[in-house]
């Protein structure tokens, strides 16, 4: 069932509406466990509509095997998403620095504080991102150090390769995993792919983990996916590459790759003078799981990320 | 004065984006005034470029006292203010939502960090900024309520207002937050517009800074005393929403003292041209913030009051 979580008037002729679809299990069931699908909180990271999309698709196909409500909330920035945009248009501001939102205050503030009102009571959110247009991500799950005893268990869930323990800046405090999980709602934030994309290989992966938690919660009778444990890593454990100098980065080594300690993984060229500025090594071995794709590059800008204890 | 390069940005694509100081004095590192740190922040670099001009003059006639040093950076983010975008760089950051920055990061981490490296042992630092809604403002001095504000200090600059906002995680990425946060008492002015230039209220911000250096001893200036400062605190501004979406017809400006039950602005249905809504004001007060776009989206803040008090 479609339902309108909220809508605000636009000034011409059009609302903006928050949407939600509400699969309810074709039984009568006492107190059934609840999974919230959260995606497109920046317009432009399109990976979680092809997740938003499967996992109601697999629904559909098998409605008998659902025994717990799932709530898709494919678009909490839908404006964002039909102008490409990161940030709501309406505010240019990032919605997810908004949370948990003021449900008497502006637009933005009622909009982030309608989300919360609507998946509050769930048993587990899921807030599915993808990296931006400039780098590209293997499927990961983020979480802060705050909440990461309480979530490790349900990301080991995921089939994401990898789980990443941030260390949490004060700015995360406004973000809507932080305020769901602040309120008791288990909230994990997954990032895969690329801005602007989708990977429907990298889609599966987290369609099927998200069946693995959907039958761990004993929400899915169905049969259950054949998933993998990630990697678990902690700040300490991510090298950082960045640019030393501006110009056009062109990758070396595929995405998704170990590579070890000294070897060169892209080169920063110059166009006008057809000169090599200079080759980018890696000083740890690793797997290389963030890798840039947009070639126009700044002193700082990161070329890659390695996973130092993956071997 | 001394012209000098606070940093340097260097473009693959572009002239350098430098950062340049113009210095006033010598000694002690008195008072720092910085302007636009967003593409659309005209205003505030004219206060600014008219802040130089007029304390060269001042220096010229030796009214810049001895052992005090002044600095006044016109403009950070000059690469967005030439191609009219509001925020830094291919992503669109927002410069001042990226301090304190560092010197091993992102590029905008690296830009922030070495201004308030080269910025934070000023005793007093005044920021020309806009605020993130669309609107006009009374002309006044912002600080946050980081337990370091001092407002007895901040009405040395004789506007009529002095407003205190307690900080949102959002806002502890600021550049008045951050300075705070390194003991340089901080104040951000904000006049009553951003992209378009207006004389008196540049006038009054420009008296304003040089009232508050002669009040600090930091210079020699005949100027008007200015206003006894009104302290408000945010949270207690009576904010006023629009209900119904369409074309904003104000019947106020900001500064007007309005009456309980006063028609304050229509919204007008853009097809058919009726009136969709009348705003009142809810309260006796002072306009204090004005919507100022033509269009008006539902839940937009119309205007902010200040509560109870008049001309």
């Amino acid at each position: 069932m479609i339902e309108t979580v909220l809508e605000v008037e636009l000034p011409v002729g059009e609302k903006v509406k928050i949407v939600r679809n509400r699969i309810m299990p074709q039984l009568e069931i006492n107190s059934p466990g609840r999974l919230s699908l959260v995606s497109g909180i920046h317009g432009d990271e399109i990976e979680g509509q092809y997740i938003c999309y499967e996992v109601a698709r697999r629904i559909e196909e098998h409605p008998e095997c659902l025994v717990g409500i799932v709530d898709i909330y494919p678009a909490l920035n839908p404006l964002g998403i039909d102008l490409a945009s990161r940030n709501n248009p309406m505010t240019h501001m990032d919605m997810n620095r908004s949370f948990p939102g003021n449900a008497v205050g502006d637009h933005a503030d009622r909009i982030s504080s309608a989300i919360i009102d609507s998946i509050i009571g769930s048993d587990i959110c899921i807030d599915i991102h993808a990296s931006d247009i400039f780098v590209r991500e293997i499927p990961q799950v983020r979480l802060s150090d705050t909440f990461a005893e309480q979530l490790l268990p349900l990301a080991k869930l995921t089939n994401a390769d990898m789980i990443w323990m941030n260390a949490t800046a004060t700015v995360h405090e406004s973000t809507l995993a932080h305020a769901l999980n602040i309120m008791n709602v288990p909230t994990l934030v997954l990032e895969m792919g690329q801005g602007h994309q989708i990977n429907r290989d990298y889609g599966h992966q987290i369609v099927d983990g998200i069946f693995n938690i959907l039958c761990e919660l004993g929400m899915w009778t169905g049969p259950r996916p054949r998933t993998h444990i990630p990697a678990i890593s902690s700040d300490g454990s991510v090298e950082f590459v960045r640019s030393k100098m501006g110009g056009l980065f062109l990758p070396t080594t595929e995405h998704n790759h170990f590579v070890k300690a000294g070897e060169i993984i892209g080169e920063l060229i110059d166009p006008i003078s057809g000169k090599k500025l200079m080759d980018i090594t890696v000083e740890k071995s690793g797997l290389l799981f963030t890798q840039r794709i947009y070639p126009v590059v700044y002193e700082g800008d990161l070329l890659a990320r390695i996973l130092t204890d993956a071997f | 004065m001394q012209e000098v390069e606070i940093s340097r940005l260097v473009s693959p694509y572009r002239d350098d984006m430098v950062i340049k100081g113009y210095q006033f004095g010598h000694g002690e590192k008195a008072a720092c005034i910085v302007g636009p740190v967003r593409g659309n922040e005209i205003q505030q670099m004219y206060i600014c470029s008219q802040l130089v001009r007029a304390l060269k003059e001042l220096e010229n006639n030796g009214c810049v006292s001895a052992g005090k040093q002044i600095m006044v950076i016109p403009y950070v983010n000059s690469h967005s203010i030439n191609v009219e975008r509001q925020f830094f760089g291919v992503k669109g950051v927002d410069i001042n939502r990226s301090f304190p920055g560092n010197d091993y990061g992102e590029p905008v981490s690296r830009l922030s960090g070495k201004l308030l490296d080269e910025i934070k042992d000023y005793t007093y630092g005044i920021q020309f900024t806009s605020f993130y809604q669309r609107g006009e403002f009374v002309p006044h001095v912002r600080m946050m309520e980081t337990g370091y504000q001092n407002t007895s200090l901040a009405n040395l600059f004789g506007l009529p207002y002095v407003v205190v906002k307690h900080p949102l995680p959002i806002d502890t990425t600021t550049l008045n937050y951050n300075w705070q946060d390194d003991n340089t008492c901080a104040f951000t002015l904000f006049t009553n517009c951003n992209e378009s230039i207006d004389e008196t209220s540049a006038r009054q911000a420009i008296a304003a800074v040089l009232r508050f250096l002669k009040r600090m001893g930091i210079i020699r200036y005949e100027s008007h005393s200015g206003y006894i400062s009104h302290v408000i605190y945010e949270q207690d501004m009576t904010e006023i929403y629009i209900n119904h979406a369409g074309l904003f017809r104000s019947k106020v400006k900001c500064g007007d003292d309005v009456r309980y039950g006063m028609e304050l602005a229509e919204i007008i249905d853009p097809g058919d041209g009726s009136v969709r809504e009348v705003i009142t004001a809810p309260t006796d007060g002072i306009v204090f913030f004005a919507h100022n776009s033509a269009l008006a989206t539902q839940y937009d803040i119309a205007y902010r009051l200040i509560h109870r008090l008049h001309e």
